[in-house]
């Protein structure tokens, strides 16, 4: 037996070795992101064409648009990363590594986030282009780092639960949905108010809002995904 | 090595495994036998702590299920009939990966060292998914061996194999057995295992019904051993955890 006697080093290893995988597994499939970006632009596609918007209602609706985009285009994803592993077996694989079960937790919440967030610096400017305004600000990129680590920190854990059942593909958007609705809330007002330019004192409840989400969420799946991840 | 008392394993209200008691020796090869349904692939997977027993004890290499399950695992090298590998890695990046999730030091030189082992030096930077079924499964023992485990169990390896992958198969597992190590393995192909393990264990309706070390079965061959076992003779009772010979 020959494992090294360095419970964190050993921990963090395990948790960067998971991220490593899915994105080289990604790099070559391009399974997952594919079918993320083509969801994601066929929504705003349709969006666009669905709504025909005055100029100044743009700025109203977007934040709406651009977090449906994200919630709907992230729940595909979060399914496939989890079925992947379900369906090879190499589910089995990671639950058998010596480590703490919150790693691969941790490890595919990484990979879900990264995905979520190629997504979206893809989906950004091309909503900017086709409904001719600019949403690149660091504002609301702020807002799209936090609400998908809100997401994908709900969304790793329910998928690993969703994932063992049958009906996986139906019923992750059912657990996930009411779950992440106070994430999808603040993320709409915190991104709203960036693109309306209000001030940060009205802007700040929702950010604080998204931050004790993710933190909470967090904590929460490192405690209970040992238990969730078991038959 | 093992150690297992009165494990009952149950899913809702239907109970797989009644009280089961299982012992293996350091080195010993045992060959679990049994119809399907027996419970067989359940008990391996407590064993491998992928599943938590109801009532019981077990213990492997010294160390309690489920209470500690992280030792045990890093004492546990599992195959199963899938090979629970990426197929878009490739085979040396399969290894790596896995060698990082253990932990496993120099393991540039531990991949090498399997590498060899599983004869698979040529195909090292092929994408799995172009492997066939025999050499994904030989690669499956090379993940289970990376970390140089104490204790193997396999859950019917040959599963799906041609003549040949099975005969390289059997060869690697004599090899990873040959080392020292621990081997539980379920199979129903009495003939192959027959050549493999030193002792055969009968498991049905959720207890070891029968056992028999190798050198035991005198003129019986194992295929008399477990009809006899299954028709509860000499056992008698199938349920009873007498060893028959």
């Amino acid at each position: 037996m020959s494992t090294s006697k360095r419970p964190l080093f050993d921990y963090l290893k395990a948790i960067g070795a998971i991220v490593w995988k899915d994105l080289a597994a990604e790099i070559r499939s391009r399974e997952l992101l594919s079918a993320m970006l083509v969801f994601a632009l066929l929504v705003i596609l349709i969006f666009n064409f669905a709504i025909e918007l005055q100029p100044a209602l743009r700025t109203t609706i977007t934040p709406g648009v651009l977090w449906v985009t994200f919630a709907f285009a992230g729940t595909l994803g979060l399914n496939r990363s989890m079925a992947i592993e379900k369906d090879r077996g190499c589910l089995d694989g990671l639950l058998l590594a010596p480590v703490d079960r919150s790693a691969i937790y941790f490890g595919k919440a990484f990979s879900n986030l990264a995905f979520m967030l190629i997504v979206a610096l893809i989906v950004l400017p091309i909503y900017s282009l086709l409904y001719n305004i600019n949403i690149i600000i660091p504002g609301l990129l702020l807002v799209v780092l936090l609400g998908s680590i809100g997401y994908v920190a709900v969304g790793t854990l329910l998928s690993s639960m969703a994932v063992q059942t049958r009906t996986r593909d139906v019923l992750l958007p059912v657990l996930l949905f009411p779950v992440i609705v106070p994430v999808l809330l603040a993320a709409v007002k915190a991104s709203s108010g960036f693109l309306q330019n209000l001030p940060m004192n009205e802007i700040w409840p929702w950010l604080n809002i998204l931050i004790a989400y993710d933190v909470i969420f967090i904590a929460v799946a490192f405690i209970v995904f040992d238990y969730v991840i078991e038959e | 090595m093992i150690k297992v008392h009165r494990l009952v394993k149950r899913f809702g209200a239907k109970t797989v495994l009644r009280g089961l008691d299982f012992e293996v020796k350091q080195g010993e090869f045992v060959a679990l036998l049994g119809p399907n349904g027996a419970g067989k692939t359940t008990f391996l997977r407590i064993l491998a702590s992928l599943s938590r027993p109801t009532l019981g004890e077990v213990h492997v290499s010294g160390y309690a299920l489920p209470s500690q399950a992280a030792a045990v695992r890093a004492r546990l090298g599992v195959v199963t009939h899938q090979p629970l590998l990426y197929g878009d890695l490739t085979a040396e990046e399969n290894l790596r990966f896995y060698g990082r999730m253990y932990g496993i030091p120099e393991i540039n030189q531990k991949i090498n060292e399997v590498i060899e082992i599983l004869g698979l030096t040529l195909r090292r930077a092929d994408l799995v998914r172009t492997f066939s079924r025999g050499m994904q499964q030989r690669l499956a023992i090379g993940r289970a061996i990376l970390h140089d485990p104490e204790v193997m169990l396999f859950d019917e390896p040959h599963t799906g194999l041609d003549q040949d992958a099975c005969d390289m198969l059997d060869r690697l597992l004599r090899d990873v057995a040959g080392r020292g190590r621990t081997v539980v393995m379920t199979s129903h192909d009495l003939a192959r295992v027959e050549n493999l393990a030193t002792r055969f264990d009968v498991l049905a309706r959720g207890v070891i019904a029968a056992s028999t070390a190798r050198v035991n079965l005198g003129k019986y061959n194992l295929l008399d051993f477990y009809r006899q076992s299954m028709a509860g003779i000499p056992g008698k009772n199938v349920n009873q955890q007498t060893p028959v010979i």
